[in-house]
């Protein structure tokens, strides 16, 4: 198989400059920090049950998105986007200044097809009480559904509006595809600036996990973890995820941009580097994790991992297997205290990584099986993990800048 | 030709390869004689009853048989089709091995009522209850409908094109809406001129034409309900154009660093010379008034492509037939090219293949480089009353012989979606 060449090296530093954090934990930095010092979890086990899943926190969203039309043209899902955009702006010290934003490019890891679940159980129930009249599907579609759900479909939509309520509209791409699109948002956004391509960029996701249609999707595959919370590492005997609420975002740049500015980094972004395992056979995401893990860069001995492993299998346990073979690293999986967010899980993990960097500690493990370490040094170097449920993996190297 | 970089030192990136399947047919082939006869791929829909829709047209791919029918399958059929048709022509690689990334332009993937009625069926014969979420959850596990979730994952094509054509490391499939395919064009470009392949494939596929979809767009007003004759529904730049039609189809371009495609001996159809993008903050369906992000995006393609405007000798339009489209695309080029916007040739793909959506940038940057290739450009058909507010010429309803040497294509997309691709025959 012949690799893609990585970037050119020696090319130029990109550095984490603002994180926006708005998740089932809290909203902000602090919240999020003190929710994982204390071990903090945040599940819901009863209005979805037998499934389970992580409830966003609620905020006052005008704090954000001022704008209650502009609230009322989302679903709930770009509004966690577009508020944790707005931290991760103010958070860079760029929110409203319109010469940066102007030309700030973004990359959005998107899902979408939020439905209207009242308008479907509506048709499905008049169909099966015999309405099958050709076009009678037409007719309930073109009376019962809002117009302006369609904008909260559309996966690119996110983006759209961030760039209407922040303003962000140097360039406005959407990545779709699970797991993957928020390491591939990360790897191409990290790729424009080290090229010179691009200055400064919004990288990040959203997911509202209190979603029926969206416990379908992965209902239809197992994958919905069921009755009992237990932490990532302890669900081998009930393998899944608990869907997460979460919206991540990060301004990354490069150095000379943020020196130019005067701002201030959390952390450096090294490496982003993704690869597609076939999963056809046991052992390939593990070997493909290894992979990844080699051509991060120099990695120092008891260094820190942050994981977004799922909790589904195969892929925990071939994750857990590429673990075991560095053992002196301190794991953290994002999917215990956060759940399983999709395309935002990775987007978290490096803005977890690069706050861990900055208040200079690793949160602590919380994980009943023994395999999460205490890590009492500071960590200067974070990895970030991210094996898709079933598909794609990804890999990032955080660091301190000293 | 022997410059392997352009005039900012990146490398030249060139097209080798190229497949495109739309409504008129499948391949280039058949696609230019038609395009540039002036045919309509514009029909009666005949997939599902269209009782209680104001559209009943669109552009349906109906010879790829789909069965049973989703978007998302016929998506996947009609990239893999116009995939086959580029690598051919390209040579590149070998069987199932391409030699670089893969960037594709998909529409969002979601479950479709097919399988939702195929669940309410099933809750009707083992539950005996009324249909709701809850009760679709109990009947979803257990392993009967695993194939839904292999099927509607948002990145479920991509692992398809990537495990049959052989593309590496980690595909990317993206939405920027109606400009998918401009993006995924750029993707690529960008991956060359960084070093990091050699070779991109960019594919952007739409097998969109589904009940749902029709009236969603319909509910926002944005179709044209001329469906009698369904050919001349996509009036682009007319005065009685009331709405684009959706349409089918894929389009595929296999990209290449100038160096590696003459190290191989590669024949070479084009050079993407610059691409461009802006965002526009204004409204979620609409464009800015004063038109200033579809200028600037026009503007920093020129740019990226070190041209000017004088250098363009044909743009290949969004030219969707929405009111409001067209007349934002009038203000945009005719701020950039001033005087010249009424004599340059500026025709509309859509008038004949409709609107293809997510892969509409991709289908008329191979048209593009078809009309750069045959030195003709495709007319604008159904162009009978013309909008004095947008006095454009369209190449109207006749394609014309001309000497093009750049062409300009445009795609702008809901959501301030703005994409514009400069095409040339040559290095610039």
């Amino acid at each position: 198989m012949i690799e893609t060449k990585p970037s050119s090296p020696g090319s130029t530093e990109v550095w984490i400059t603002g994180i926006g954090l708005a998740t089932s934990l809290g909203e902000g930095l602090n919240a999020n920090w003190d929710a994982l010092n204390q071990r903090r979890i945040n599940v819901d086990e009863k209005n979805f049950a037998p499934y389970i899943v992580h409830p966003w926190a609620q905020v006052n969203l005008d704090a954000q998105i001022p704008k209650k039309g502009d609230q009322r043209q989302m679903e709930a899902w770009q509004r966690i986007g577009t508020y944790a955009a707005g931290l991760a702006l103010d958070s860079a010290g760029v929110k409203g200044n319109q010469e940066i934003l102007g030309r700030m490019d973004m990359i959005v890891a998107a899902g979408g097809g939020e439905r209207d679940l009242a308008v479907d159980s509506n048709i499905l129930n008049l169909e099966a009480r015999g309405n099958s009249a050709p076009g009678f599907l037409n007719e309930r579609l073109m009376n019962d559904l809002r117009p302006t759900l369609f904008l909260a479909q559309l996966s690119n939509l996110l983006a759209g509006n961030i760039a209407i309520v922040h303003g962000v509209t140097g360039s406005s791409r959407t990545f779709m595809g699970e797991e993957a699109a928020g390491v591939d948002a990360a790897r191409i956004a990290l790729a424009r600036i080290a090229a010179g391509q691009s200055d400064i960029a919004l990288i990040g996701g959203s997911q509202n996990g209190e979603r029926k249609d969206l416990l379908v999707l992965y209902e239809f595959g197992d994958f919905n973890l069921k009755d009992r919370f237990a932490p990532v590492w302890a669900r081998q005997t009930s393998a899944g995820f608990a869907l997460g609420s979460a919206g991540a975002f990060l301004v990354i740049e490069s150095r000379a941009h943020a020196e130019a500015r005067g701002a201030k980094p959390y952390a450096r972004l090294t490496n982003v580097v993704a690869d597609l395992a076939h999963r056809k056979h046991p052992g390939e995401v593990t070997a493909t994790l290894e992979k990844l893990w080699s051509k991060l860069g120099k990695l120092d001995d008891n260094g820190a991992i942050i994981t977004g492993a799922t909790g589904a299998e195969p892929v925990t346990s071939e994750e857990r297997a590429f673990l075991s073979g560095h053992p002196d690293f301190a794991v953290r999986a994002t999917g215990t205290m956060f759940g399983h967010t999709m395309e935002t899980q990775f987007p978290l993990g490096l803005a977890l990584a690069a706050l861990s960097i900055s208040r200079g500690a690793l949160f602590p493990p919380n994980d009943s099986t023994g395999l999460e370490i205490e890590m009492s040094k500071p960590p200067s170097q974070i990895v970030v993990v991210g094996a898709g449920h079933w598909r794609g993996e990804g890999m990032a190297l955080v660091e301190a800048i000293r | 030709m022997t410059a392997t970089r352009d005039k900012f030192g990146r490398p030249v990136v060139v097209v080798t390869g190229m497949g495109v399947v739309t409504s008129l047919g499948s391949g280039k082939t058949d696609n230019w004689t038609r395009l540039t006869a002036g045919e309509s791929g514009i029909r009666t829909i005949t997939r599902f009853p269209t009782d209680g829709l104001k559209t009943t047209m669109a552009g349906t791919i109906d010879f790829v048989p789909v069965e049973p029918f989703s978007s998302t399958d016929l998506s996947e059929r009609l990239a893999d089709i116009a995939t086959e048709e580029a690598i051919a022509q390209s040579a590149i690689g070998s069987k199932g091995d391409f030699p670089g990334p893969l960037f594709l332009a998909v529409a969002p993937v979601e479950v479709e009522w097919p399988q939702r009625q195929e669940l309410g069926r099933a809750i009707g014969q083992s539950l005996q209850t009324d249909v709701n979420y809850d009760a679709i959850l109990r009947v979803s596990g257990g392993g009967r409908y695993t194939q839904y979730h292999r099927r509607f994952l948002f990145g479920s094509v991509a692992d398809h094109l990537a495990e049959t054509f052989g593309t590496k490391g980690s595909p990317i499939s993206l939405s920027t809406a109606c400009a998918s395919g401009a993006s995924a064009i750029q993707l690529g470009v960008e991956a060359i001129r960084r070093g990091e392949a050699d070779a991109a494939l960019c594919v952007a596929t739409d097998g969109s034409v589904n009940p749902e979809a029709l009236v969603r767009f319909s509910l926002l007003s944005a179709l044209s309900t001329q469906n009698d004759p369904p050919q001349a529904a996509v009036r682009p730049f007319s005065k009685n154009r009331d709405g684009f039609v959706m349409a089918e189809g894929a389009g595929t371009l296999v990209l290449e660093s100038y160096e590696a495609a003459t190290a191989r001996g590669a024949k070479i159809l084009g050079i993407v010379a610059g691409c461009g993008e802006l965002a526009d903050s204004f409204h979620r369906t609409r464009s800015s008034p004063d038109g200033k992000p579809i200028i600037g995006c026009v503007r920093n393609a020129l740019s990226d492509a070190g041209v000017v405007a004088d250098q363009i000798d044909y743009i290949n339009a969004h030219g969707t037939g929405t009111p409001e489209n067209d007349k934002m695309e009038y203000l945009g080029i005719s701020t950039v090219f001033g005087e010249r916007a009424k004599q340059i040739p500026v025709s509309s793909n859509k008038s004949m293949v409709g609107h293809t959506l997510s892969a509409a940038g991709a289908v008329e940057a191979i048209f593009s480089l078809l009309t750069l290739e045959h030195q003709r450009i495709p007319p604008t058909i159904n162009y009978d009353v013309p909008d004095p507010a947008i006095p454009f010429d369209v190449v109207p309803n006749k394609a014309r012989d001309a000497r093009v040497t750049a062409v300009m294509s445009n795609s702008f997309g809901f959501g301030g979606q703005n994409a514009t691709l400069i095409l040339t025959r040559e290095p610039v």
